[in-house]
């Protein structure tokens, strides 16, 4: 209780008092995996951010930085949190040349806000991630989770081009720059992605921007089988055909949307009501593109069995296309205890979704699959009950998921489990033999481990 | 150099392995670029253990390493700035695995750029990043420099296409970083290490994507009777929001010396040229077409050719990427520089380059990648008048200054290296030094791979051992 003691008062002594809180109500609303920090500060400029870093390690406080918070819960529980950096006063962009299809921005701007202003110049970026309404620019970077329009757009890796961070020095740095093409200095921001504030404290990221789509175009086909539904995404995927978006939707996956849309007053077509499993697709161009790939589509899914297929209404293609970019955040929430798992693997066939079935099945839970682009594949193991009988169980399957895809030379990552779990339960899996290199990366970035310590890969 | 460490080194590799004679050294002296440096030793492994045997010996002996290619970069990053040991990896070359359904192709650093995509065109597929250079330099050398070319614009530079590495450490500890397939898990080790210009590893396995080929192409040359209508045409076509394949423009300097060269049917008489291409569905890239002839029409294209068949498209491209070899003809060497700007500062940048060769004495040809910015002014000198030769050094200086007074960077394709170094203030701050060498120290604690490379020598990594004679008297701020 110490460092909480006078914390407020000695952080007055580098920032305006308007600009830190010590309340205890507000400081619970900034807790990480039930871990509470003792101040926060919202800081008005990188430098204002680079004078708190500086002030952490001085003192030797442990600082998480966060924007909406909306994911904070990715990761290991953190080891030591003493002052929460929110970025909400970052908004700026600080440059959008529309005819370079540039744009610099700061790190606390929502990427709804953001939106607007690009679509302006019929432009966009590419991060449709979960939790969309909310999401800051650089909590989408930070928390490295999956936009649904990588089959197309890539992730933020291919996109983003320079970053400006505070390191754990306190000193503010960049990497990269504003220009598409680049390669002057070592590609740091590239590490930014997906390390949840452990590297530094993001202040502003630079991207290339994308040309709003013409037109756009949905489908969807359902099959009796996970081995035919997967055999028509092999096929699209092979096809040459330009697809946005192609996810496999498990029976369980699609009752749990429909579920949802009904209460929102939108009904699923009834033809599709089935307990199948669902290709889902997305695609976009001018309009001739549109309809060639409506056609092609409905030739692959037929080719391959499909029980129903039909292309989606604009209207309901958006509601549906809304409701899988934020499958993380409502499969967090599809039962009283969920576990959430993101898994990549180089291949996925119908005895790899019916194996993980099985591992939540003979602890007799429920779960669901979604397969997106790229081989990864969410997996949420849905139990009934939140009591200790209920825990045990799912930390069962958790271990026997784990020790499943290690085997697949693929790798598994807990994006959400009950609190208490995340305690007992390594949600990054076993240690990989690239750690040794990332310890080094975090050393040099970082070398008092004041950023997030705990919470990332390893440890780390 | 100790006789001691030529005797080990044969004892691991072989005598046809090792080089040590002065005349053998001098081959491996240069690089594309206008920069020397001479290896006391070449060593050419066949196996990643291989390398990790020459890294623990040179660590053994103290001596510097660095790792080479096909020798082909521009800006000295695979010379021996500081002497020692230099590791040629053209005997690793195998293509390890092929993975066709998931398009993944596992190769060995020698590998030759476009053999990948020679063994890999039969299933509709190929290596995207396309260097000019591409029939002759190594994906090694492609990734420790982040290599471009001209179909970067819509596919994306090296980094973009590499997934995992196997990478041996200067103290010889061999890594790995990424994966075949998806995400890594953790940081992106991978994406740090791309484009590190072997200062920080030396690669030995190499995991890249493979794309695939689009359904329809097309190449289109727009000729144009000023530069300024060809680089306002480039701003238009962005401005809408077109991303081609790829957009190319020789100035009609270049071009002529191209056309005497190689007969691609590039007007003589005109200013300027712009080699386009669009590619996707047959309905997309037509539509795309039909909007560039448009564009190129409104900003007064003289003529817009559409190449009718492979035929005449590959000879565009021939063409084009046949440019430098071309200029060979006019002078006895040439100076390809290599800048990037936000492409809305297109116009302004090309009319200050002329300016710039004005008040040099030089005339500076264009040839370069208009869509992403990337801009190759070529100065043509003789490298035995030194006065010229230092012309040419300042004239290349002010370019890059002014790109990046426009908004741009010091290089977009061909790496910082021993070229640009002393620039690298123009962009960073010592705080961005610091952290780029506590990152550097980590994995090279000791400088001894590729030392004098990257850092600016004043704000360097530790002690670099670099040997005066062996500086030459390129780009020094």
């Amino acid at each position: 209780m110490t460092v909480a003691a006078n914390l407020g008062a000695r952080l007055e002594r580098i920032l305006d008092a308007r600009r830190i809180v010590t309340a205890e109500e507000e400081l619970q609303a900034f807790a990480v995996d039930g871990v509470v920090p003792a101040a926060i500060v919202r800081p008005a400029s990188a430098e204002e951010v680079a004078e708190v870093v500086r002030f952490a390690q001085s003192e030797n406080l442990a600082v998480i930085p966060s924007g909406s918070r909306s994911k904070l819960e990715i990761g290991m529980p953190p080891l030591r949190y003493d002052i929460a950096i929110d970025t909400n006063q970052l908004q700026q962009i600080a440059h959008f040349d529309a005819g370079d299809m540039t744009l610099s921005v700061d790190a606390g701007m929502p990427l709804r806000t953001l939106e607007g202003t690009l679509a302006a110049k019929q432009q966009f970026l590419p991060l449709a991630v979960p939790c969309y309404e909310t999401s800051t620019v650089g909590g989408a970077i930070s928390s490295g989770i999956d936009s649904v329009l990588r089959q197309q757009y890539g992730t933020a890796r291919d996109f983003l081009i320079g970053a400006e961070f505070v390191d754990g020095t306190g000193k503010l740095c960049k990497s990269g720059g504003r220009v598409v093409k680049n390669v002057t200095g070592y590609d740091m921001h590239k590490l930014l992605i997906g390390s949840l504030g452990t590297l530094g404290v993001i202040t502003r990221l630079n991207f290339r921007t994308f040309p709003l789509a013409q037109t756009s175009g949905g489908y969807l086909a359902s099959f009796a089988s996970s081995e035919q539904a997967l055999a028509c995404r092999a096929s699209l995927e092979s096809s040459g055909l330009p697809f946005t978006n192609i996810e496999v939707l498990s029976p369980e996956i699609l009752s749990i949307i429909s579920a949802i849309l009904r209460s929102a007053g939108t009904e699923m077509p009834p033809t599709l009501e089935s307990q199948g499993w669902c290709v889902y697709l997305s695609y976009e161009g001018n309009l001739a593109v549109v309809q060639r790939v409506t056609n092609s589509a409905a030739n692959i899914a037929l080719a391959t069995g499909a029980a129903q297929s039909l292309p989606l209404e604009t209207q309901f293609d958006e509601s549906l296309g809304g409701m899988l970019r934020e499958a993380y955040e409502w499969l967090r929430w599809a039962s009283p205890s969920v576990l959430l798992f993101r898994i990549v693997q180089p291949q996925i066939g119908k005895d790899d979704l019916a194996e993980l079935a099985n591992l939540a099945s003979v602890s007799s839970l429920r779960s669901a699959l979604l397969v997106r682009a790229a081989g990864v594949l969410y997996f949420a193991v849905l139990s009934e009950a939140e009591d200790m009988a209920a825990q045990e169980a799912l930390e069962k399957v958790a271990a026997s998921v784990f020790a499943h895809i290690g085997k697949q030379q693929g790798h598994a990552t807990l994006l959400h489990a009950p609190e208490l779990l995340k305690f007992r339960v390594n949600v990054w899996g076993p240690k990989r033999v690239d750690f040794e290199m990332m310890r080094r990366v975090k050393q040099a970035f970082d070398p008092q481990a004041i950023f997030a310590p705990g919470r990332f890969v390893g440890g780390l | 150099m100790t006789s001691s460490l030529l005797r080990a080194m044969i004892a691991l590799l072989g005598a046809d392995n090792v080089l040590h004679k002065t005349e053998d050294l001098l081959l491996y002296e240069f690089d594309g670029s206008v920069e020397k440096a001479r290896p006391d030793l070449v060593v050419f492994p066949h196996t990643t253990k291989d390398v990790s045997g020459i890294a623990k010996l040179a660590a053994k002996h103290h001596v510097p390493i660095v790792g080479r290619g096909a020798g082909t970069g521009l800006s000295g990053g695979a010379l021996a700035r500081g002497g020692g040991v230099m590791i040629v990896f053209a005997r690793m070359n195998r293509i390890l695995e092929l993975d066709l359904p998931n398009r993944r192709a596992v190769v060995q650093p020698g590998v030759v750029n476009f053999d990948i995509t020679r063994a890999v065109e039969h299933a509709g597929l190929f290596f995207a990043p396309d260097p000019s250079s591409q029939r002759a330099c190594t994906i090694g050398g492609n990734v420790a420099e982040n290599a471009g070319g001209p179909h970067t614009l819509a596919y994306g530079i090296t980094t973009n296409h590499v997934t995992a590495l196997e990478m041996v450490l200067p103290d010889g500890e061999v890594v790995r970083v990424g994966t075949n397939h998806g995400d890594v898990l953790g940081y992106d080790l991978c994406g740090l290490f791309v484009g590190s210009e072997g200062t920080l590893a030396l690669i030995t396995e190499i995991t890249v994507k493979l794309s695939r080929k689009a359904e329809a192409v097309k190449t289109l040359l727009a000729i144009f009777d000023t530069v300024e209508s060809a680089s306002q045409t480039v701003v238009a076509i962005t401005a809408q929001g077109i991303t081609p394949a790829a957009c190319e423009m020789m100035d009609g300097w270049t071009l002529r010396a191209v056309e005497d060269y190689i007969h691609a049917g590039f007007p003589r008489d005109s200013a300027a040229v712009l080699l386009l291409e669009v590619e996707g569905l047959r309905e997309g890239a037509e539509a795309q077409a039909a909007a560039i002839e448009a564009l190129c029409r409104k900003n007064q294209a003289r003529e817009v050719r559409v190449a009718k068949d492979d035929h005449e498209r590959d000879l565009l491209w021939k063409g084009r990427k046949n440019a430098f070899g071309a200029l060979g003809r006019l002078a006895p060497s040439n100076y390809v520089l290599d800048g990037v700007i936000p492409r809305s500062k297109l116009p302004q940048t090309l009319q200050r380059i002329q300016e710039i060769g004005k008040k040099y004495g030089f005339g500076i040809g264009n040839i370069f990648h208009a869509g992403d910015g990337n801009l190759h002014p070529i100065v043509l000198y003789d490298p035995r008048d030194t006065k010229q030769f230092e012309r040419a050094i300042a004239a290349a200086k002010e370019i890059i200054r002014y790109c990046v007074e426009v908004g741009g960077a010091l290089t977009g394709e061909h790496g910082v290296g021993m070229e640009k170094n002393e620039l690298m203030p123009l962009l960073f701050s010592d705080a961005d030094f610091d952290l780029m060498r506590r990152l550097h120290d980590a994995f090279n604690p000791d400088s001894s791979l590729n030392p004098g490379k990257i850092f600016p020598l004043s704000k360097g990594c530790g002690e670099i051992r670099v040997r005066r004679e062996a500086t030459p008297a390129g780009f020094r701020a």
